[in-house]
């Protein structure tokens, strides 16, 4: 309640203030203007929902926006619909479109946000090729006169303005929304490193699905009102380029990273741009809004709002004393947690795991050494499901792993570091330590796992460092940063992918009673490392792997001494 | 069905348009290729070229010889374009939206000097054609493919076999490593960036040899161009002809076959049927 009221009673209020202003009797010129505005903030913050804040630009706005323009030309327009029956089917249309283009590619293995950006571009002129050549234009253009709108205001233009506020402001709500939500921070990490959202547990396919759609079906919704407003529609106002540079121009300028970036920018830029238009000079303004997307994209990358990027934590360092323990402590068993048959893993000509064999007892400190290049970092990326596997089989708590996707691997209670640390750069410690737990075994809400975040920082000594951003840590502190990530989401299994690497000796020591103690917490432990020191001391039980084979298992001494391994080390004498 | 002789007058309009979509693919294959920048404002200096070629071939100038003016001058352009990208460091993205700045300033300009309304370049070349057996193969159009393809075999021999070539392609693999070995990676790319620009004004001239000209088509040409850069893989001076001309005579044949206005779907189909099925060809 009181979030409510401290968050949601200021919005309203504004948006209360603003829905008097056509009943105080201003000349029509007042509605009109500001309804631009406000349609253009619909546009550009739909926009940033997916783009923004996960980083797949779209340059084909329009062509989404155009979908909702014909749905209620042709519904109201030509088939007599009324205005406001239109409107559902103006949102429907787009946001199933959207779903369908990205159901296509963001299955593609090979997309990344340029090609998503060329991709939507071009939908633009499929979706105006079909427009135009079908009963739904057919050329002519789209007349509206005959459509009623209906009378929400003293005046027709003041109706318009008063929809257009309800949209705006409905649209910016949801954008905040999903800024503060797990949503948003699963986004986020998209936008930051798609893989390593993936294997911590963010449904990335779905996540970017439902952005898509949701950006889809707003724009939609202002195409459809925007529609009766201009009153006469045609394929080339409709579907243009220019409405697609214009809405990532205002979300640039205002800043992509925060929620209300794009409407303070398209605010600035519909200010401008009238302006310009109404004065002798349109071309010259159309040069220099070019000039001013230029400007802002080399200067000022992160926007207008871009020092408030960082979002603000929801959860005190003091909450992290009240989060509870889940996982019981473990004892030692026989019993296996992990058991992996005869994994296969090719790149082109080199056979990474030859058919590995290996079993994991719940509660051991499992080491996994072997040469480099002997497969230890491809089984990791295997078993998490990033890499997917070959043939073989992989069974966790008695579920097959082979074949699911990395999110399902995570929840299901499996976590790793990454030997050379891979931070989300544009999340504060704090939120990528807060990430896992969000989209773990038991998915927390953002301000509950932000607290258990801060109990990870703690037992890593990051406490410090928790608004910062992961580019100012040193190395060992970006190591540190990447076990508490694996360790937030409590995972039975945890993958630690030669975290000592680059420390020095007394790090060492430090880090050897972190992960005991990460043992003692209830965690089984796969510990895959160089430094034999820290093996010997700490492992249960060694997997000795080279050329994609388990060659060795066994006691840690024991295994040391097979003249085997020895020979994997050091090289077999010459005769 | 149509006849024979319409069939085979498409499929060779399809060859000479395809052609001028591998000319205009050509600078960008090998800017986002090589150099990771997706220039879009190429099309805008493509467009820049063939109406200062038709504003020099109304004063008298033979088309082909104002090359040796626009060239020069536009290879300036394409260093300070790369300059400007590197000296910011903007990443691959971002190089998107800055080169679509750079559009639209050159567009206003365009429309600025020549306004908003179609231009057609006279010249002597615009009227001659040939009947071949049954085909007219006009004049323009064979310029345009000789020019694609003996510009795009060039280039791409001088990348393979020329130590200068194999200098750039290094660098673009990896530019620390290259630059340890001895190749000055950052004047390799300012020379690069220069040539994909200087290509944009000899596209320019066979744009303005068999186009009507007017600002708002710039636009019209980003899709099916990108789509023959795509589908012809990145970096490879020989990809968009290929699927350039591969694109022309599909889109020929949906005119020919089916009706004209649906031709602007045949790139797009094509674009997503090889990102489906092919994707590690556009995985650069």
């Amino acid at each position: 309640m009181r979030f409510f009221l401290k968050n949601w009673v200021p919005f309203l209020a504004v948006g209360a203030a603003f829905a008097t202003v056509p009943f105080m009797g201003l000349p029509a010129f007042y509605e009109s203007f500001l309804y631009l505005v406000f349609h253009w903030i619909v546009l550009a913050t739909s926009w940033n929902l997916l783009s923004g804040y996960s980083g797949y630009f779209s340059f084909g706005h329009a062509a989404f926006f155009g979908a909702g323009v014909y749905g209620t030309a042709v519904l109201a327009g030509k088939l007599g619909w009324p205005f406001l029956a239109t409107l559902p089917v103006a949102a429907a249309v787009p946001a199933l479109l959207g779903v369908g283009l990205g159901a296509v590619v963001f299955r593609l293995p090979a997309l990344r946000g340029e090609l998503f950006a060329l991709i939507t571009l071009a939908l633009m002129f499929v979706f105006a090729t079909i427009v135009l050549n079908t009963p739904l234009d057919g050329g002519p253009g789209v007349y509206m006169s005959n459509v009623a709108v209906p009378a929400l205001a003293p005046s027709p233009s003041g109706s318009f303005y008063l929809m257009a506020l309800v949209l705006a402001l409905a649209t910016v709500g949801i954008a905040y929304s999903v800024y503060r939500a797990r949503f948003g921070s699963g986004l986020f990490a998209i936008h930051d490193d798609e893989d390593v959202a993936e294997v911590m547990g963010v449904p990335t396919y779905r996540y970017k699905l439902a952005a898509l759609a949701l950006s889809c079906g707003l724009a939609g919704l202002a195409g459809g009102i925007h529609s009766v407003f201009v009153s006469y529609v045609t394929v080339g106002e409709t579907f243009s380029g220019w409405m697609a540079l214009n809405v990532i121009l205002m979300a640039a300028l205002g800043g992509t990273r925060h929620w209300a970036g794009p409407a303070v920018g398209a605010t600035a830029v519909t200010i401008m741009t009238f302006y310009f238009t109404t004065s002798d000079y349109a071309i010259a303004g159309r040069a220099l809004v070019g000039l001013i997307f230029i400007v802002v994209i080399l200067f000022m990358p992160n926007g207008l709002l871009g020092r408030f990027a960082v979002r603000k934590p929801l959860a005190t360092q003091a909450s992290a004393a009240a989060v509870v323990q889940t996982n019981a402590v473990q004892e030692k068993t026989e019993e296996p947690i992990l058991v992996v048959r005869g994994a296969k893993k090719a790149f082109k000509g080199v056979q990474a795991l030859a058919g590995v064999d290996l079993e994991v007892r719940r509660g051991e400190i499992l080491g996994l050494v072997g040469p480099n290049g002997s497969g230890k970092s491809t089984l990791i990326n295997v078993v998490s499901g990033h890499y997917p596997i070959d043939g073989g089989s992989m069974v966790f708590e008695g579920r097959e792993l082979a074949g699911e996707a990395p999110h399902r691997v995570a929840r299901s209670g499996i976590a790793r570091t990454y030997q050379i640390p891979r931070p989300f750069a544009h999340l504060s410690v704090l939120e990528n330590v807060a990430l896992p737990p969000m989209f773990g075994q038991v998915a927390m809400d953002r301000a509950r796992a932000e607290s258990e975040a801060w109990r990870w920082l703690e037992f890593t000594n990051l406490s410090a460092k928790a608004n910062r951003l992961p580019g100012e840590l040193n190395l060992h502190e970006r190591k540190f940063l990447e076990l508490a990530r694996a360790l937030a989401s409590r995972p039975k299994l945890i993958f630690l992918d030669e975290v000592l690497s680059g420390l020095t000796p007394s790090e060492i020591d430090g880090a050897i009673r972190t992960i005991r103690a990460i043992r003692d917490q209830g965690a089984t432990v796969v510990f895959v490392e160089h430094v034999m020191r820290a093996v010997m001391e700490l492992t249960d039980r060694v997997v000795v792997l080279t050329n994609g084979r388990s060659i060795a298992q066994g006691a840690p001494r024991e295994v040391m001494r097979d003249q085997q391994v020895i020979d994997a080390y050091l090289g077999t004498a010459r005769a | 069905m149509p006849s024979l002789t319409l069939l085979g007058q498409s499929i060779l309009s399809g060859v000479f348009i395809g052609a001028l979509y591998g000319l205009l693919g050509l600078g960008l294959t090998l800017s986002w290729g090589l150099l990771r920048q997706i220039n879009l404002a190429h099309f805008a200096l493509v467009f820049l070229g063939a109406y200062l070629n038709y504003q020099l071939a109304a004063a008298g100038l033979d088309p082909l010889l104002t090359l040796a003016v626009t060239a020069p001058a536009f290879f300036v352009l394409g260093v300070a374009l790369h300059w400007l990208l590197a000296r910011y460091s903007v990443s691959p993205l971002n190089t998107l939206l800055v080169t679509f700045g750079f559009m639209v300033m050159i567009e206003s300009l365009i429309q600025w000097v020549w306004t908003a309304d179609f231009r057609r370049m006279e010249t002597h070349y615009g009227n001659v054609r040939w009947k071949v057996g049954e085909l007219y193969v006009p004049l323009p159009e064979l310029l345009t493919l000789i020019i694609a393809v003996v510009l795009a075999s060039a280039v791409w021999a001088t990348l393979r076999y020329t130590d200068l070539g194999k200098a750039m392609r290094a660098a673009s693999e990896d530019a620390p490593v290259a630059a340890a070995f001895g190749v000055n990676e950052k004047l390799l790319a300012l020379l690069l960036s220069g040539a994909c620009a200087a290509f944009a004004a000899v596209a320019g001239i066979c744009l303005a040899l068999s186009h009507t000209m007017a600002p708002a088509q710039i636009y019209a040409w980003i899709g099916v161009v990108f789509a023959a850069v795509m589908i012809g893989g990145l970096g490879n001076p020989l990809g968009p002809l290929v699927a350039g001309i591969f694109i022309g005579v599909s889109e020929a044949l949906t005119m020919a076959l089916i009706a004209p206005a649906w031709a602007p779907l045949v790139s797009f189909t094509l674009l997503i049927a090889f990102l489906l099925f092919r994707p590690q060809r556009v995985a650069a």
